[in-house]
């Protein structure tokens, strides 16, 4: 160690620090109290223990969310992946072998952009747009085809059995893309001579993929499933600009997000607006630690 | 390093402790969280009382105006009410602002004790007035509604007003919200649609079962109302049916929570009544609809009946082809009804003066100011709506809609009604908004719908942690 090394490091990181632990730890703390007072959002609430998360545990509006938060847990990170793999894979060695270099499909470079797209839309501008897509009269994007056909209008977001599924699919539609890129990057790094020696021996797209693509990919298909599932725990933004009636019909689509929005600036009980969110923050950071846990292997040596 | 000497972590150090002392982060945690909170108003502008003056104001004390920036716009505050004020206190600044986010902006100021003295606490986004009240931040408008009206000091104030304004702000006894702008609930149609269709204006609930019919054979959508953010357009209209059944305690009732409120026969069949609408005469899209979408729809000609407020026919002023001529009828009554010619109309649109604010007086005085009839004169010119002082609307030319809303309120007489549980208790509101989806879209029937309602209003009852109200 040279002499002034560490007041040089410790100089240039306590700006950053500071500013973190000011904007965001400070925060997060202070929700950690509020969890435990009755605040109301104007003068001090005062301290009443655990009461707010006994009532959490008997809110049926908030199981009802929580069991969203599981079905989205279980779909988006499994749908997203799937469809970002398979299009990752076709758009870098789909293509098959030309004068033995691997290639991706025809028009690779312009799909590649096509489906970054959606990734760089505000959240907002997606719920206006799919609002449009899934408008159930005749009006609607898809409804007017269906209309066409002679068919009764599909209720996307008004059937309570199939409106957290067009919720869903939004999401998938929004995440993919970025997917796309990362398991692009990810398969740029495979050398492509291992793909030559499989091509010799023989080995079809599907073995490829499942072989060769699949085992070389796995830390960053760990990443993904992390990220994923973290978003699976969010959806606030595009349930309250698309679902009926703020997380309707009948509770069919709320998720914790909505609920503490609701909350905190309906009711004005922030205690307990606090609390979901407290109960939010450990049910992801349970997540996370549980899937990095889970999913650890051995890292294959190049 | 010896701690004199000022070295970039110092300085940095400093800094950062420095920055961590003016962050609104910590500010909040200060004020809001960890007590500190004062319950000792600042030092409050008072002046004399006198004929002239007869709220005590302090006319050099500046005054601190918040507008909702929504369907009335901030003009008429701006351009009538505002100089209004500036006419009698010339020396007294008015500092004037609007936005359409009432609680986003204003929550921290309460919050931290130095709140603006005039809010029009309006829009998707206004402050819960329960919890306003209870934490004693609204001012107590009883000098205000005793104190002489401008334009005729042998009147007190509240003798001005439409009867029921001062009731509608009133929380447990006391005023403390201004409702300025009267509104006349009911069923909105084109009076030129139905006559050139020679269609009559139903009254009895026959007639109007049958008018649909006849307007279903047509090919028009005979009753829609937007479920993706409106549904309380549509419980307004089955609570008012269930008041003109079983008369206005009906609503009383499920105002103060009273038990078996909602399970009352009256309810039971104004629900099942209006589920057969929605079953017979509704488009399910509607459910996915945003009220200006329906609202659309109707100017287009696709829609006969709306369920709506007197502002619909400004709201919509943008897209209503000429001629359109909106009108508006009481919701159909049912046979036997105890009030046939009932109608739901109240005082709206809140204001209210902040009791910790710098100068409650001059709020109060603004408000008197409001209610003149040169105050009440311009917002009506300007916004096209009625307000709550009485027959401020002669001789100015009302539109269609407007004329139509009068004409329903002189014949409804004294069968006015209307309820408050839904800005007392947001939770039953909520609940509300849902079930009547489900009811209207054949989710749920009229025995699930007031089950349903009752269980949450029993359940908003025993929790202690809700302030209740009662009238």
């Amino acid at each position: 160690m040279r002499h002034g090394k560490y007041p040089f490091v410790i100089g240039f990181l306590a700006a950053p620090v500071t500013i973190y632990v000011v904007f965001v730890i400070a925060p997060y703390a202070q929700a950690f109290y509020m969890a435990l007072t009755n605040w109301r959002g104007l003068s001090p609430g005062q301290f009443i223990g655990l009461e707010n998360f006994t009532r959490l545990f008997q809110d049926d509006v908030f199981w009802k969310a929580l069991q969203h938060h599981g079905i989205l847990l279980l779909a988006l990170p499994l749908i997203t992946i799937i469809i970002a793999l398979f299009l990752a894979f076709m758009l870098n060695v789909g293509g098959g072998s030309q004068k033995g270099v691997m290639t991706g499909v025809w028009g690779s470079k312009f799909y590649r952009v096509v489906f970054f797209l959606p990734q760089v839309l505000a959240v907002a501008i997606l719920g206006v747009l799919f609002q449009a897509i899934y408008r159930p009269d005749g009006s609607g994007m898809i409804n007017s085809l269906v209309a066409k056909l002679g068919l009764e209008p599909i209720g996307f977001l008004i059937n309570p059995d199939l409106a957290l599924w067009s919720i869903i699919a939004v999401l998938v539609w929004q995440a993919v893309g970025f997917y796309v890129v990362l398991f692009s990057a990810g398969m740029s790094n495979i050398p492509k001579d291992i793909y030559e020696a499989a091509m010799l021996d023989g080995a079809t797209r599907m073995s490829m993929f499942f072989r060769v693509t699949l085992p070389l990919l796995w830390d960053t298909l760990q990443v993904a499933w992390v990220y994923l599932g973290i978003a699976a725990f969010d959806a606030f933004a595009i349930v309250q600009t698309l679902s009926v009636d703020q997380g309707g019909p009948d509770g069919s689509t709320t998720v914790i997000g909505m609920e503490i929005y609701r909350n905190a600036f309906t009711y004005s009980k922030y205690g307990y607006a606090s609390a979901m969110g407290v109960a939010l923050f450990f049910l992801t950071i349970t997540f996370a630690a549980l899937s990095l846990r889970v999913s650890r292997r051995e890292s294959v040596e190049m | 390093m010896s701690d004199n000497d000022l070295t970039r972590r110092t300085v940095l150090r400093r800094t950062a402790a420095a920055g961590l002392m003016a962050t609104p982060a910590m500010g909040f945690l200060s004020a809001c969280v960890t007590g500190g909170g004062e319950d000792e108003p600042a030092n409050q502008a008072e002046g004399e009382k006198n004929a002239e003056n007869p709220l005590g104001v302090d006319g050099n004390a500046p005054l601190e105006v918040v507008i909702f920036n929504g369907g009335y716009g901030e003009k008429y505050a701006t351009d009538v009410h505002e100089p209004l004020y500036k006419a009698k206190f010339p020396n007294a600044q008015i500092k004037h602002s609007a936005t359409q986010e009432i609680a986003t902006t204003l929550q921290p100021r309460f919050a931290g004790g130095t709140p603006p003295d005039f809010v029009n606490n309006s829009g998707t986004k206004f402050m819960d007035f329960g919890t306003l009240i209870q934490d004693g931040q609204l001012q107590d408008l009883t000098e205000l509604f005793a104190a002489p009206s401008v334009d005729d000091p042998a009147k007190k104030v509240s003798d001005t007003l439409v009867a029921g304004t001062v009731e509608s702000g009133t929380y447990n006894g006391k005023p403390f919200v201004l409702n300025y702008v009267f509104t006349v609930y009911g069923l909105w149609y084109s009076e030129k649609l139905f006559k050139d269709k020679g269609w009559t204006v139903p009254t009895t609930w026959a007639d109007f079962t049958k008018l649909l019919d006849t307007i279903k054979a047509a090919g028009i959508t005979p009753y829609a109302y937007a479920g993706k953010n409106a549904p309380y357009y549509q419980y307004l209209v089955i609570l008012s049916s269930a008041a003109k059944i079983g008369g206005p305690d009906i609503l009383k009732n499920i105002d103060n929570l009273a038990d078996g409120a909602w399970t009352a026969p009256a309810v039971k069949t104004a629900a099942a009544q209006w589920a057969e609408i929605g079953a017979k005469y509704m488009d399910k899209a509607d459910e996915g609809l945003i009220h200006t979408e329906v609202q659309l729809k109707q100017n287009q000609g696709k829609v006969a009946f709306y369920p709506s407020g007197s502002w619909l026919e400004a709201e919509q002023s943008a897209s209503t082809p000429e001629g359109f001529n909106y009108a508006v009828m009481p919701v159909p009554a049912a046979d036997g009804a105890t009030l046939p010619t009932g109608l739901y109309a109240t005082a709206g649109e809140p204001y209210f003066v902040s009791a910790k604010g710098a100068n409650p007086r001059g709020g109060m005085e603004y408000m008197r100011q409001m209610l003149s009839t040169k105050g009440a004169k311009g917002f009506i010119e300007l916004n096209k709506s009625l307000t709550a002082v009485a027959g401020a609307e002669e001789g100015i030319q009302l539109s269609p809609g407007l004329t139509s809303a009068s004409a329903v309120l002189k014949a409804a007489g004294a069968g006015v009604f209307s309820y408050r549980f839904d800005s007392w208790y947001k939770e039953l509101d909520t609940e509300l908004r849902t079930a009547t989806n489900a009811l209207m879209f054949g989710r749920e029937n009229a025995d699930q719908f007031c089950a349903r309602m009752q269980k949450k209003a029993d359940a908003i009852k025993a929790d202690s942690s809700i302030t209740k109200f009662s009238r």
